[in-house]
C-alpha cells in the first residue's frame, strides 16, 4: 500500500517510469488448496459453483412441479412429493441460490472494485462459505429421512410437530447455518467497504455495485437475527414443550416474525442485481450512469422502506384495517425509489451508443421483465385487491417476475460481464444471445399466463386442480414455457463448459469497463493489484484509459505531427 | 436549439399516450372475458374489488407501455454505429425530481381511489326488500368491531370452521346454544338476495376461506376470528359458486373444496327446516337409544 501511495501521489506531472515487483509465488493448486483457501477470489468461485449446483437442483424441482401441473387431475406425483418439492424449490432458490450467489460476486468483485487486496477478514470469509455449504447439505440430507412439506414460509401451526413430525428441523438448521454464514459475510462486506477503499474513493465515488452490496449487507445484519430467533423458538416449540406459535401462543406471531425477515429478504436478493445493472448499462452504452446520486440513494431508501412493509404478506389475516392501510401505503412508497432506478437506467441508455453484447441484453431483458413485477407489486399492494390475488398463481407470477425475471436475469448479466475477469476467457457471444433469448421467451411463456391462472381462482401450492374454464390449457402453456426457460439456462451452462476450455483470451479489460477490477490481469493475481491508482471519479478505469491515450497520443504526436482536428477523447 | 426538438418530443409523447389509451381499450375488451381481471359477479364486494383492480391495472398498463416504449426505442435508436458518439450526460436534477413526483402522484391517486372504494367492499348492504326476515337471519349487535353486518343489523350469520381438509358451516340461530344449530359440510346453502355475514375460524392449522366470485379471501387462523360477508344477487338463485382453501394446510390442501349454493328464499327456508328436523330426528333417535341401553336392552 505504501509503495502504491507513493507512486500514485507522485503522479502530478508525467510519471517517472518505474518497475514495481511483488514476490513471485507459485499459485497453489490441487483440491487441498481450495479447501484451505482464504483468497476472496477462490472463495467467490467456490460460492458461484456451489450456488449454481443448487440452482440446477432447484430448477429440476420446478420442472417436476410443472410436469405434474401440465395436466388437470394429474397423478404423476403424490401430494406428499409435490409439497416437498415446492418447499425445497423455494428454500433452495432463496437460501441456497439467490442470496449466496451475491456473496459469490460480492466476494470476488468488491475487493477488486474498491482496489483492496482481499476482504477485511479472509478467514471469516472462508468460514462463511463452509457454513453455507453445511446448511445446504443438512437441508438436502433430509431427503434420506423425511423431506419438509410445510412450504418455505413454514407457517405455524402446520410446521409444529403435531402436523409436521419430520423435515421441518432440517429446514430450521438450514436457516441457522446459512443465516450465520450470511451474517458473517455481511459483517465482512461492511468492514471491507467501510475501511479498505482505494485512496480517493470517497462514498461519492464508490461503484454502484459496491453500494448495493453494502446495502445488502446492512439488510442482512438487520433481518437475519430476527429469523434466527424465530426459528429457534419454533425449534423449542417442536422439541422442548414451549408454545410460542400454537394456539396457546399465537400463530400470528410467527407470521409477523417470519415476514419481518422475509420481506427485507426480497430486497436482499434483488439489491446487488440492481448494482450489476448500474455497472453494465454505462459500460455498454458508453455513457456515464444517469444520476449516480439518485441511483445510490434510492438503494438506501429502498432498504429503509423494506423494513416497514412486511405485513403486506398478511393482508388476509385477521388484522385491523388501520394496519392494512399502513402497509399498503408503505408498500406504495417503496415503488417510488424503485421507479427512480428504472427511469435512471432508461435515461442511461438514452443517447448512448449501445453495444449489443450479451451482458447488455440480459440487463435490458431484466428491465423489461422487472418492470412488470413492479407493476403487479403495486396491484397486490392494494389490500382489497390482494384479498382476491393473495396466495394464488397471480402472486406466484408476481414474485417470479421480481426474483427470476429480476434477480436471476441480473445474475446472468453479471455472469456474462465478469466471466472474462474470473477465468481469463470470453464466453461465446452467439450462445450467450441464444441463451438470453430462450430464457426471455421461456420465462414469459411460463409466468405471464400464471397471472390469469391465479385470477381464475387457482391457489398456489396445490398438487392438482380440476379442469374448470381454461385452467388446463393455461397450465399446459406454463409448463411448455418452463422447459424453454430451462433450455435457455442449459445453453449458458454449455457455454461456460465450452468457453472455459476454448473461449478466446479476454485480456485485462475486454469491455472497456469503468471500474478498477478491469485494471488487473484476468484472472487477477493473488495480491490483486501491484499498484493501486488514486481514484478521481466514479469511473476510475475510464480516467486511466484517457490518461494513457493522452500520454501515448502526445508521444504519437511528437513522432508524427497530425492535424489538430483528430478526435480528442474526454474534453 | 430548443423548439424543434421539444416539438418532436411532445409529438412522440402524444403518440405514446394515444397508443397507451388505445391499447388499454383493446385490453379492456379482453379483460371482460376475465382473462385479465379477478373473478366477480356473485356479490357486490367482488364487483367493487374488480373495479378497483381495473383502475390500478389500467394505470399499470400505461406505465408498462411507457417503460417498454422508451426501452425499445433507446435500444433501436441508440445502437452503436460508426461515428456515433455517446452523449456524456451525468444527470438532470429537474427531470429526476419530475419523475419522482410523478410516480408519487400516481400512487396518491391509487390510494385515494382505494379509500373511496373501500366502504363498498367492507360494508355489506341490507338484504333485499322483503327478505330481511327470511328464516335463519338474526339481528343483533356485532360481536367484534370487524364483524361485517348491514346497517339494519339483520343478516344470515354463518360460522365457517376450517379443519384438515373440510369446511364446516354452522347456521347460528342466536339462542346462544351452538348444539341445536343447523350445520353442513363443504356445501353452504344460502338464500339469494340476503346478506350473509361470515365468522371464519380454524380448529387445527391455518386455512383460508375463498370463493373467488363472492369476494376476497380471509384467513382462518387458529385462535383468531376473521369476518367477511357476501350477498348473492336475487337473480342468481340456482348458481353454485366454487372455491377452495387458499392457505397451505397439509397434504390434501388441494382438495379442501368450498361451495356456496345460492337458492331462492323459499327453497332456503325449506332446506333449513329439513336440516333442523333431521337434527331433531337424530337427537330423538339417540335419546331412544339411551333409554333402551339404560333399560338393559340391546342398543
Amino acid at each position: 500500500m505504501a509503495a502504491a501511495d507513493i507512486t500514485t501521489r507522485g503522479r502530478t506531472a508525467a510519471p517517472a517510469p518505474q518497475i514495481t515487483a511483488h514476490r513471485v509465488e507459485r499459485e497453489p493448486t490441487g483440491w487441498l488448496s481450495w479447501v484451505t483457501t482464504t483468497d476472496h477470489k477462490r472463495i467467490g468461485i467456490m460460492y458461484l459453483v456451489t450456488t449454481f449446483v443448487f440452482f440446477i437442483v432447484g430448477g429440476v424441482e420446478a420442472l417436476m412441479m410443472r410436469l405434474q401441473l401440465g395436466q388437470a387431475d394429474n397423478t404423476l406425483l403424490s401430494p406428499q412429493t409435490y409439497n416437498a418439492l415446492f418447499t425445497m424449490h423455494g428454500t433452495t432458490m432463496i437460501f441456497l441460490f439467490v442470496v449466496p450467489v451475491w456473496a459469490a460476486f460480492g466476494n470476488y468483485f468488491v475487493p477488486l472494485m474498491i482496489g483492496a487486496r482481499d476482504m477485511a477478514f479472509p478467514k471469516l470469509n472462508a468460514l462463511s462459505y463452509w457454513l453455507f455449504l453445511a446448511g445446504g447439505l443438512v437441508f438436502y440430507a433430509s431427503l434420506f429421512f423425511s423431506a419438509p412439506e410445510m412450504g418455505w414460509t413454514a407457517y405455524t401451526p402446520l410446521s409444529e410437530t403435531a402436523f409436521s413430525p419430520g423435515g421441518v428441523d432440517a429446514w430450521i438448521f438450514l436457516v441457522h447455518l446459512t443465516g450465520l454464514s450470511s451474517l458473517i459475510g455481511a459483517v465482512n462486506f461492511y468492514a471491507t467497504i467501510a475501511n479498505m477503499r482505494a485512496p480517493g474513493m470517497g462514498w461519492g465515488r464508490l461503484p454502484l455495485f459496491v453500494w448495493t452490496v453494502l446495502v445488502y449487507a446492512i439488510l442482512l445484519i438487520l433481518a437475519l437475527p430476527v429469523i434466527a430467533a424465530a426459528v429457534t423458538l419454533l425449534l423449542t416449540d417442536r422439541h422442548f414443550g414451549t408454545h410460542f406459535y400454537d394456539t396457546q401462543g399465537d400463530p400470528m406471531l410467527w407470521q409477523h416474525l417470519f415476514w419481518f425477515f422475509g420481506h427485507p429478504e426480497v430486497y436482499i436478493m434483488i439489491m446487488p442485481g440492481f448494482g450489476v445493472i448500474s455497472e453494465v448499462l454505462p459500460v455498454f452504452a458508453r455513457k456515464p450512469i444517469f444520476g449516480y446520486k439518485a441511483v445510490a440513494a434510492s438503494s438506501v431508501v429502498i432498504a429503509f422502506l423494506a423494513l416497514l412493509v412486511w405485513a403486506h404478506h398478511m393482508f388476509t389475516t385477521p388484522s385491523p384495517t388501520v394496519v392494512l392501510i399502513f402497509f399498503m401505503i408503505s408498500s406504495f412508497l417503496i415503488g417510488i425509489p424503485t421507479g427512480v432506478k428504472i427511469f435512471n437506467w432508461l435515461a442511461t441508455l438514452w443517447r448512448g451508443t449501445i453495444e449489443f453484447r450479451t451482458p447488455l441484453l440480459f440487463a435490458a431483458s431484466f428491465i423489461s421483465l422487472f418492470v412488470i413485477g413492479g407493476i403487479t407489486g403495486i396491484i397486490v399492494a392494494v389490500f382489497p385487491v390482494d384479498w382476491q390475488l393473495h396466495d394464488t398463481y397471480f402472486v406466484v407470477a408476481h414474485f417470479h417476475y421480481v426474483l427470476m425475471g429480476g434477480a436471476v436475469f441480473t445474475i446472468f448479466a453479471g455472469l456474462y460481464y465478469w466471466f472474462p475477469k474470473m477465468t481469463g476467457r470470453m464466453l461465446n457471444e452467439g450462445l450467450g444471445k441464444l441463451s438470453c433469448a430462450l430464457m426471455w421467451i421461456g420465462f414469459t411463456v411460463t409466468f405471464l399466463i400464471q397471472h390469469s391462472i391465479g385470477m381464475d381462482g387457482m391457489p398456489r401450492r396445490v398438487y392438482e386442480y380440476p379442469d374448470i374454464g381454461n385452467l388446463e390449457l393455461y397450465n399446459l402453456i406454463s409448463t411448455i414455457g418452463s422447459f424453454i426457460l430451462a433450455t435457455g439456462i442449459g445453453v449458458t451452462l454449455v457455454n461456460v463448459y465450452i468457453s472455459l476450455r476454448k473461449g478466446p483470451k479476454a485480456g485485462p479489460d475486454p469491455w472497456k469497463g469503468n471500474t478498477l477490477e478491469w485494471f488487473t490481469p484476468s484472472p487477477p493475481p493473488v495480491n490483486n493489484f501491484d499498484v493501486v491508482p488514486r481514484v478521481r471519479s466514479v469511473e476510475p478505469m475510464k480516467d486511466i484509459r484517457r490518461e494513457i491515450e493522452r500520454n501515448t497520443g502526445r508521444a504519437v504526436q511528437r513522432a508524427q505531427p497530425a492535424p489538430e482536428s483528430a478526435v480528442q477523447p474526454g474534453g | 436549439m430548443g423548439t424543434p426538438r421539444t416539438h418532436a418530443i411532445r409529438r412522440r409523447l402524444a403518440t405514446a399516450i394515444a397508443l397507451a389509451l388505445v391499447g388499454s381499450l383493446l385490453l379492456s375488451g379482453v379483460a371482460s372475458a376475465d382473462l385479465l381481471t379477478p373473478e366477480s359477479g356473485g356479490s357486490p364486494n367482488a364487483d367493487s374489488i374488480d373495479t378497483l383492480y381495473k383502475l390500478v391495472f389500467g394505470l399499470g398498463i400505461i406505465v408498462w407501455l411507457g417503460v417498454w416504449g422508451v426501452l425499445i426505442y433507446s435500444l433501436l435508436k441508440y445502437r452503436a454505429r460508426k461515428g456515433a458518439v455517446a452523449a456524456q450526460i451525468h444527470g438532470n436534477t429537474k427531470l429526476e425530481i419530475g419523475w419522482t413526483v410523478a410516480a408519487a402522484l400516481v400512487l396518491v391517486f391509487i390510494s385515494v381511489f382505494t379509500f373511496a372504494t373501500l366502504p363498498s367492499i367492507r360494508n355489506p348492504p341490507n338484504s333485499d326488500e322483503g327478505l330481511e326476515n327470511v328464516a335463519g337471519t338474526t339481528s343483533g349487535v356485532a360481536v367484534a368491531q370487524s364483524e361485517r353486518l348491514p346497517p339494519n343489523g339483520r343478516a344470515l350469520r354463518i360460522d365457517v370452521n376450517g379443519q384438515q381438509y373440510v369446511w364446516r358451516y354452522t347456521y347460528t340461530d342466536g339462542d346462544g346454544n351452538p348444539l341445536n344449530d343447523v350445520f353442513s359440510y363443504e356445501e353452504m346453502v344460502v338464500p339469494a338476495g340476503v346478506t350473509v355475514s361470515l365468522r371464519i375460524r380454524a380448529q387445527d392449522v391455518a386455512h383460508s376461506w375463498w370463493i373467488p366470485k363472492l369476494g376476497g379471501k380471509f384467513d382462518a387462523v387458529p385462535g383468531h376470528t376473521n369476518y367477511t360477508w357476501f350477498k348473492v344477487p336475487a337473480e342468481k338463485a340456482g348458481t353454485v359458486f366454487r372455491g377452495q382453501c387458499a392457505e397451505l394446510c397439509g397434504r390434501n390442501h388441494a382438495n379442501m373444496i368450498a361451495k356456496v349454493r345460492a337458492v331462492t328464499p323459499e327453497e332456503f327456508e325449506a332446506w333449513l327446516e329439513r336440516k333442523r328436523s333431521d337434527i331433531e330426528a337424530s337427537n330423538e333417535a339417540a335419546a331412544q337409544q339411551r333409554e333402551r341401553v339404560d333399560a338393559g336392552q340391546n342398543p
